[in-house]
């Protein structure tokens, strides 16, 4: 009976690590955010990478904080995140290498049709969050250490608010990834800031709608940097400056211009 | 039967739970081949006193021994003991499986398994259910098996605790029938018993217990003719002894 | 509720339709938590086994401990395993993190007590109604754990089953030591996770749908084997 148990398990194990090791096959792992990930720009244009290159890209989409501490442990090959100063920092110190831009897009702020702060069509994104602010209107954060919720933050500090006070009353603070948050401030209609090619494909919208942009602040600038080898010997360095160069070459820069949701282009290709 | 494990002798057993005993002070010897029926009301500690004889507690103070364990062939003394109880204790599978399942822990070698089996079945009179689920049995089909099981085995000794006590006539009989059988081949068995006409059909040796104490220890015959204890007497009359 | 409704129909178009992506994600749910669970079987009915017929100074804490166990939260054991498979933690060599395998590790980890704590009580309860019958027959050890195991199979075959619950229905295990990578560590839950993210409510409750067949479908496969095998079952 055992016997039969313990041989039924161990060969289990070994088809699925056999097929997960899976003969060899070259792949870089790249830690990248939620955001990236819920627009799609991943599905489309990482297949016609592996095509011209054969190297199997396997995305973990995660928040930008843990992405980047994914990096500095060295579980992932290539960091393609939104945070240009949490990047520095961890170029800064050695974690990573080459960082190079990619692309760029903006963020908005998004929120119920009847816009209680009544901060709609404004192109200042610090006065419209006082007015909300003001108004104790509801607003819904990240709260994750993420790409978006760093921009956030600074653009309460640029409105001269300190929002801790308030948290769990009109701030409320979701510690969750985009679409995660994008369905907490829907659900309770409140505002929130968000990038737009989330917004572009998310699913779950109901009547809200875009009241803020614009703002030379909510430009959302993403980069890709090399895991340092140095550092992490077992990195896939080949397979990832591949990736880097390839996504910041003719072929990549023109298929993220190329990616388009209900014909809107989600990110413009920064790479020099 | 140099090499039987018989005679057992218990030498002034005792056993207390929490500080009461329940046995006290109980001294006999089992001989080999005999019949002895252990008889008393309920509580006595009939039963308590069949586990300290066949080893499954241990005493508080005094011994039990057994005899020729330098000879065992190949069995282990618990090996060469059996015992039934009270309600039949089957395991959840066929009726053949389970008197394998039996016969291999007593020792029955690869060779002597498959007639031994045959020979439980068959005097068990269960050979053509043979592979029906034990527990689907009566209560008087299941402890027919359990004793032809046990004869089975070969053991020197069998002790049964009340083994009939809540079956029909017709499986008391058969199972008395198959005890005697073995008996006369031979084998020792000690029943405990508070059924006085199963005491008087089957012991040859009676063995009288009253609270914890071994009250009256006698050949059957002057047993129930002439009981020397008060409460041996009082209970062959059919008086509550309390 | 519109999207409950359109959840209905796009479950059954995605069944009926084969769509290869739902077939590859739910092949992975059931081979994940099913090696998981086997594991686990053969760890923790054992050990459970094993527990109930050993008398051992502090056995009462132990048996508090696996039944507490029972509660573990999934994304505990998930960042727990993750340290430890992480490049950057003691078995950061074997390059686990990531794959199918690290789930099936995570999940076992997770489902292990449940089979123990559960198994142990059943082959108490059965210990306690063979004790003395087995001892007469000298039954002990290995010999006695592999009877009394032999003889709960059918309770057994539920607490496997209240294993396999456990694993496929969690998410916060697999989505971090996985990575819910697109055709390597995506189940049934973490697209799930990932549907609900995108908004793709509709979808989401779709696969979540299929979740619940596919399980019932697998209790109902099990416990037909258990019910042909005997009408005397449990007898």
């Amino acid at each position: 009976m055992f016997r039969s148990f313990l041989l039924l398990a161990g060969l289990c194990i070994g088809l699925v690590s056999g097929t997960a090791v899976a003969a060899d096959r070259d792949f870089i792992i790249v830690q990248s955010t939620t955001s990236t990930q819920n627009s799609g720009l991943f599905d489309a244009i990482l297949p016609k990478f592996q095509a011209k290159t054969g190297i199997e890209v396997r995305v973990v989409a995660v928040g930008t904080g843990q992405a980047l501490k994914n990096g500095r442990n060295g579980d992932g090959d290539v960091l393609l995140v939104h945070a240009r100063a949490a990047e520095d920092r961890f170029v800064a110190e050695g974690f990573g290498i080459e960082r190079r831009d990619v692309m760029y897009n903006d963020f908005v702020i998004v929120g119920p049709p009847d816009d209680p702060a009544g901060v709609k069509g404004g192109r200042d994104a610090a006065s419209a969050l006082a007015r909300i602010a003001d108004a104790k209107a509801l607003f819904v954060s990240r709260g994750d250490n993420s790409g978006t919720h760093i921009k956030e933050r600074s653009l309460w500090r640029a409105a001269a608010i300190d929002t801790s006070g308030s948290s769990g009353a009109w701030y409320r603070e979701a510690g969750s990834g985009m679409g995660a948050t994008l369905n907490t401030a829907v659900g309770m209609g409140a505002y929130t800031l968000t990038d737009r090619a989330t917004w572009i494909s998310f699913r779950n919208r109901r009547d809200f709608i875009v009241l803020v942009e614009g703002d030379k602040r909510l430009f959302n600038p993403y980069g890709v940097i090399l895991v340092n080898p140095a550092r992490h010997p077992h990195v896939n360095a080949a397979g990832g400056r591949a990736f880097v160069a390839w996504l910041t070459g003719p072929e990549g820069q023109a298929a993220i211009a190329a990616y388009k949701v209900s014909g809107v282009q989600l990110f413009y290709p920064s790479a020099r | 039967m140099s090499d039987s494990i018989l005679p057992l002798s218990a030498r002034n057993l005792r056993y207390e739970v929490n500080g009461t005993p329940l046995i006290e002070d109980i001294s006999m010897t089992v001989a080999p081949g005999s019949f002895t029926v252990v008889l008393g009301p309920n509580g006595a500690g009939k039963s308590l006193l069949l586990r300290l004889l066949h080893g499954l507690i241990t005493p508080i103070s005094g011994a039990v021994g057994w005899s020729g364990v330098g000879s065992l062939r190949g069995r282990t003394l618990r090996q060469r003991q059996a015992m039934v109880f009270q309600r039949p204790v089957l395991l959840r599978r066929s009726v053949e499986a389970n008197v394998r399942f039996a016969l291999k822990w007593q020792g029955a070698k690869p060779a002597q398994l498959h007639e031994a089996c045959e020979f439980a079945l068959e005097r068990a009179g269960l050979t053509d259910r043979r592979r029906v689920p034990a527990r689907l049995l009566s209560v008087g089909e299941q402890q027919r098996l359990v004793v032809a099981r046990a004869l089975a085995g070969k053991p020197d000794i069998l002790f049964l605790d009340e083994p009939t006590a809540s079956l029909d006539p017709a499986s008391v009989q058969r199972i008395e029938a198959l005890l005697q059988e073995a008996n006369a081949s031979g084998m020792a068995m000690v029943l405990v018993t508070h059924d006085i006409g199963q005491a008087r059909r089957l012991g040859q040796n009676i063995v009288f217990v009253h609270r914890g104490r071994l009250v009256e220890n006698a050949a059957a015959e002057p047993f129930f003719r002439n009981p020397q204890s008060a409460a041996a007497g009082a209970y062959l009359k059919g008086e509550i002894v309390v | 509720m519109g999207d409950i409704q359109a959840a209905f129909s796009l479950a059954a178009n995605l069944i009926l339709t084969g769509d290869k992506d739902l077939f590859e994600i739910v092949g992975l749910s059931l081979s994940v938590s099913m090696t998981a669970v086997a594991v686990a079987c053969a760890i923790g009915m054992t050990t459970g086994a094993a527990i109930a017929v050993t008398r051992f100074p502090g056995r009462g804490a132990i048996v508090a401990l696996l039944n507490a166990l029972m509660g573990l939260p999934p994304v505990v054991v998930g960042l727990g395993v993750y340290l430890v498979l992480s490049r950057a933690g003691p078995l950061g060599v074997l390059g686990l993190l990531y794959t199918p395998t690290a789930m099936i590790i995570a999940q076992a980890i997770l489902v292990t007590p449940v089979v123990a704590a559960l198994t142990r009580q059943v082959v108490e309860d059965l210990h306690r109604e063979y004790d003395e019958a087995l001892k007469s027959l000298g039954v002990r050890g290995i010999g006695l754990v592999r009877t009394l195991l032999w003889d709960a199979r059918y309770s057994l075959i539920t607490v496997a089953l209240a294993g396999f619950g456990r694993a496929v229905a969690e998410v916060g295990a697999v989505i971090i030591v996985g990575g819910n990578i697109d055709h390597l560590t995506r189940t049934m839950t973490t697209a799930i996770a990932l549907e609900t993210s995108k908004g793709n409510l509709a979808l989401a409750l779709a696969l979540g749908i299929v979740l619940v067949g596919i399980s019932l479908a697998v209790n109902g496969a099990v416990s037909g084997v258990g019910g042909v095998a005997g009408r005397s079952r449990n007898v």
